[in-house]
């Protein structure tokens, strides 16, 4: 398959034509429909009594006042769910979670009360009535103080336990990457913090439940990024009280952006759907700014401690990590159940290391749950970031140029299929390619001079590059499933008489065009324009069962099902159009959009055609109607690449880092719409410069939220955002039936450590050999401070 | 960010509005722009009984020179202020100011007024005001008086307003020939408040400052005016040495507080630095060069 010149016309439009979004035409006119816009009669509203303390006990949750006010129906408590078995529930990672608490919070903001009114302003007027009191409790904060011998133990609900720890993980070669670091010539070591940060999505947390007492039927509308699991989920947690597979409808209507935030279940959903069982009336849930952020389930709080081992000459040979992981009080992340630090040992990246070696050990603390894929296909940001960290200090330790370095030690495009030493096999890669033109577009050696003459004048100027690989389209069914469903994805496909198509898959889009992309690789496989296949996802009544849209698996995943299901279809057309042509299936050729005799292109017969014939003169014996179904279990992951290189330049009086340019080369194999990728890789490289400059959720020594708010949890907006330079590479995939990779998360990934390793190469002469994101002005300036040099 | 119920005025002209805040005293707030105080109240942090909408009266949005000074009405939004050629002419600091407030919704209708009636120390405006050596007109039951704007603040969030006055109009000195000023602030992000901001508005006479007015922004608990700093320019030559040893002064008079946005020695070394940017950039200005 050509990866650059489209098969079809732009009429058809399949792979490779930047057609426009289909869904723009809603979302431009605000027409789109969120969950926010459901509105049921008799609609019931909830709001959250939240905790202010971030350890503390319950003793008393006075009720009456807000009871008195007009339109308050209910406050439902922690005690009241007890009642139904309801309070806790599991998480994804088989961790269990509060759903409201009867004895103690355990983070500030934490759910404490619910009010049920007639409208949104009684209820929050109702919330602000509850009166709880609070007894303190000692606080943990800091994860590594957590794993203390004698630290307060947090989670006093499980019995037997006796300390802060909640798992153990490793992966590779412990004992040859200990004699490796012992015999090497080089070895570097560095701590590496990846702070807590939130998806801030545009579209906050929610959903209308409604319980209908007639048919024992529950819908709910929520934000959610996996909705037939949730389903599955519902049932089994809520089986006894009587609600069973079949009479769940999960709908996950037009959401504003996921970004991995929308995967768990969040208590304020729990306690919908409770409310609106014992009252038989919808109730609506919508979540502020302030409780998305404060709340919702965080990212990444990695404590890494990389080591890298290697030869003098640049050779690299050893990596070793060791990380303590932050989950708050619980391990809530949606990780495939075999890898609790999800695909954290993708860490040996875009190089050929022989040996490697990675634990993980992860804490409770009083937060609020963390560890969600931001963005990033399960901890590979983390990864990315530290790999990419410790080349660049290995390269400035050795005095070699970091490109160079990374160039010497890329695993080969005659490598692949590569076996990493953490048991990975990637697909397919041309690194070196990638990176020859990131430097080329960027002006990589007139960089260095220039860099070199700023330096004499005293100016602070800085290339940074991140060689990153990704790993995503989890996958498969030997080794991943999430609560023991495999991770496979979904699609059915039907064709109508006329030659128009509807699919529906198991995924579901939070913006990222799926209603286009999906229908242009049905377009490519059976050459039906893409404007006449109606794409649905999101409602568990009529989509078949998936596993959802997180960890770039749409496309790996569901975009591999919805091309198998049209080569079904195609299959099947192909006998029609035998039995029409009245010639054996042998004697067809196929091109997009028909079938024609071999050496007599005059008689064909299109998919139209073939269509048409399915439902008015199917061929005798054969089952009338043309549609498909197709479960893909994929046989590998994809591995996305590229290599981004940015240039930034440092006020000395401010500590203002501007980064002036920044060109991103990105290799997702092959193209199903070159605009979206673009689109995609422009959104993820802004989500990149956030946490490299300005994102981070702090707590101070009490467990209070620092950055609990858009005033200073900094967004960065189209102002703060240099203009991308993006370029791309095209090495498809072996094992896809399309040759893609997906490409939603490469540039959320690939962008912090370019940004980190430029500002750390402007200062590396002043003796500074890291910097923890986000580098924010007032830690550059200190720095500048320190070393002498601040105007 | 659900607000508490609130009652509601929309009166027509100004008496109108002055009795309703003599009706309703200190339960009730002035809604102009509302870019500080609907925040407020959507987080519960404001509870006004009484909301007195000034936006329905005639005659409060305007940007003039009229009796040796640039008036500046009640209902003037910031982006007006920014649209405006006569401010980017002739009153370079004012410019600077209004193109850094918020972002360019937020200015679309925040008032001027709003801006240093709110009296926030973080709030741009008082400090360039402080450096312009403005004057605000009160207008109450009794009629209108005057207050130097060096008078105007108190405190935090709190003036030498009366409940029942309305800020009506900003009055700021016509420059002489010679003049120029300029803001410059240290910002997190677009729309932040400020770090560190620093006004300076200054007059050249043959090489030497013969007047000088120094705001400071968001370090200290008000709006500083740095008067130690404006009396080491007067009738000093505007030579670098001067410009470092007023930067120098500046930062002592500056009087920030550690937060999110820094230390108090990043914030203090921001004053000075942006003090010495802020003063070489006024004196291109000032010169006609820039």
């Amino acid at each position: 398959m050509s990866s650059t010149t489209p098969r079809t016309s732009p009429e058809v439009g399949g792979m490779g034509h930047s057609i426009k979004r289909k869904e723009d035409a809603r979302f431009l006119r605000g027409q789109g429909k969120f969950v926010d816009d459901v509105k049921l009669p008799g609609m019931l509203y909830l709001d959250i009594v939240r905790s202010p303390y971030a350890h503390a006990k319950i003793t008393k949750i006075d009720t009456s006042k807000a009871m008195a006010i007009p339109g308050v129906l209910a406050v439902v408590t922690g005690e009241l769910l007890k009642q139904y078995n309801l309070h806790w529930m599991p998480t994804l990672m088989s961790d269990t979670q509060m759903v409201l608490p009867v004895e103690k919070v355990m983070h500030q903001g934490q759910e404490v009360a619910a009010v049920l009114a007639t409208s949104r302003y009684i209820a929050a007027d109702g919330v602000q009535a509850v009166e709880v009191d609070y007894e303190p409790l000692p606080v943990v904060v800091d994860p590594f103080k957590a794993l203390e011998p004698g630290a307060t133990v947090l989670r006093t609900d499980k019995e037997g336990k006796t300390d802060n720890h909640i798992w153990h993980w490793e992966a590779g070669d412990k004992a040859g990457t200990e004699q490796a670091f012992a015999q090497a010539e080089v070895t570097v070591k560095q701590d590496i913090y990846i702070p807590r940060i939130n998806v801030a999505s545009i579209e906050t947390c929610g959903c209308v439940a409604h319980f209908n007492k007639t048919d024992g039927k529950l819908t709910v509308w929520m934000t959610t990024q996996a909705p037939h699991a949730i389903r599955t989920v519902f049932a089994l947690v809520a089986g006894h009280v009587g609600l069973s597979e079949e009479k769940i409808r999960i709908i996950s209507p037009d959401i504003g952006g996921g970004f991995g935030g929308k995967v768990p279940v969040y208590p304020g959903y729990v306690i919908a759907v409770a409310a609106s069982v014992l009252t038989g009336a919808p109730v609506k849930w919508i979540e502020d700014r302030i409780e998305n952020l404060q709340a919702s389930s965080f990212a990444r709080d990695y404590h890494i401690t990389a080591e890298l081992a290697g030869k003098k000459d640049g050779t690299m040979q050893a990596l070793r990590f060791k990380t303590i992981a932050d989950h708050g009080y619980t391990d809530a992340a949606a990780n495939p159940s075999k890898f609790p630090a999800g695909l954290f040992h993708i860490a040996t990246g875009s190089y050929d290391f022989q040996h490697a070696f990675m634990e993980v050990d992860a804490a409770y603390t009083n937060k609020p749950p963390g560890g969600i894929a931001y963005r990033c296909s399960f901890r590979v940001t983390e990864a990315v970031h530290a790999i990419e960290r410790m080349v660049d200090i290995f390269a400035k330790d050795i005095g070699m140029d970091p490109a160079d370095l990374r160039k010497k030690n890329f695993i080969k495009p005659d490598q692949f299929p590569y076996k990493s030493q953490f048991g990975f096999e990637y697909d397919s890669g041309n690194y070196i390619g990638a990176l020859d033109l990131a430097m080329k577009r960027i002006g990589y050696d007139d960089l260095r001079k220039e860099q070199a003459e700023k330096r004499a004048k005293g100016e602070l100027m800085g290339i940074g590059i991140s060689s990153f690989t990704e790993i995503v389209g989890a996958g498969p069914s030997k080794h991943y499933d999430i609560l023991g469903i495999k991770m496979f994805d979904s699609c059915e496909l039907r064709i109508h008489p006329t030659g128009k198509a509807i699919a529906r898959f198991g995924t579901k889009s939070q913006g990222q065009g799926h209603e286009t992309t999906y229908a242009q690789i049905i377009a490519e496989e059976l050459g039906i324009p893409a404007e006449h296949i109606a794409v649905e996802e999101g409602d568990t009544d009529t989509a078949p069962y998936g596993l959802g849209t997180y960890a770039s698996r749409s496309t790996p995943v569901a975009g591999a099902a919805g091309a198998m299901a049209a080569r079904k279809v195609r299959d099947k057309a192909r006998k029609i159009a035998a039995y029409l042509l009245e010639v054996a299936e042998e004697d067809l050729d196929w091109e997009p959009g028909k079938f024609f005799v071999k050496g007599s292109p005059s008689k064909s017969k299109t998919i139209q055609e073939c269509a048409f014939a399915a439902y008015t003169n199917n061929p005798p014996g054969m089952e009338p109607g043309l549609e498909a179904v197709n479960y893909y279990d994929p046989p590998n992951l994809t591995y996305p690449f590229g290599s981004y290189i940015c240039v930034v330049d440092i006020d000395k009086g401010t500590g203002q880092v501007k980064v002036r340019r920044f060109v991103a080369v990105d290799d997702c194999g092959n193209i199903i719409n070159p605009m979206i990728v673009d689109g995609q890789i422009h959104g993820g490289l802004a989500m990149g410069l956030a946490p490299a400059l300005y994102e981070e959720i702090n707590y101070d020594a009490d467990g209070n939220i620092q950055g609990g708010s858009l005033m200073d949890y900094l967004v960065p907006t189209s102002m703060e955002t240099p203009s991308w330079e993006t370029d791309k590479t095209c090495t498809p995939s072996p094992h896809h039936p399309i040759g893609a990779k997906g490409v939603g998360e490469s540039a959320t990934v690939g962008a912090p450590p370019a940004i980190a390793n430029a500002v750390v190469d402007a200062l590396w002469h002043l003796g500074v050999r890291h910097i923890d994101i986000p580098i924010t002005p007032p830690k550059v300036w200190a720095l500048l401070k320190e070393k002498g040099v601040a105007e | 960010m659900i607000p508490a119920s609130f009652d509601y005025s929309s009166p027509k002209t100004l008496s109108e509005a002055i009795s309703l805040l003599q009706q309703h005293g200190a339960d009730a707030k002035i809604l102009s722009g509302g870019q500080s105080l609907i925040p407020l109240m959507k987080l519960r942090m404001a509870a006004p009984k009484h909301v007195v909408d000034i936006n329905g009266i005639d005659g409060l949005a305007y940007i003039k020179e009229s009796g040796g000074f640039l008036t500046i009405g009640a209902l003037t939004r910031e982006a007006d202020v920014d649209a405006s050629q006569l401010v980017h002419d002739r009153y370079p600091l004012l410019a600077d100011t209004a193109g850094v407030i918020g972002d360019p919704l937020v200015r679309n209708l925040a008032t001027v007024a709003g801006n240093l009636a709110h009296a926030d120390p973080a709030n741009d405006h008082p400090a360039t005001m402080l450096a312009l050596g403005a004057s605000v007109v009160a207008t109450g039951p009794k009629g209108a008086r005057t207050i130097a704007i060096s008078d105007f603040f108190t405190g935090i969030f709190t003036t030498t307003l009366a409940p029942d006055e309305i800020l009506t109009e900003i009055r700021v000195p016509m420059p002489q020939a010679g003049s120029g000023g300029a803001y410059l602030k240290v910002e997190r992000k677009v729309g932040d408040f400020a770090a560190a901001a620093v006004a300076v508005q200054i007059t050249l006479d043959g090489g030497s400052f013969t007047s000088a007015g120094i705001g400071l922004t968001n370090v200290g608990p008000m709006p500083i005016k740095a008067t130690r700093a404006e009396k080491a320019l007067v009738g000093k030559p505007a030579v670098e040495s001067t410009i470092v040893e007023a930067a120098r002064i500046a930062a002592e008079e500056a009087d920030p507080a550690e937060d999110l946005r820094g230390s108090v020695d990043y914030k203090r070394s921001l004053v000075r630095v942006l003090t010495a940017r802020a003063l070489r950039l006024a004196i291109t200005r000032a010169k006609g060069e820039h």
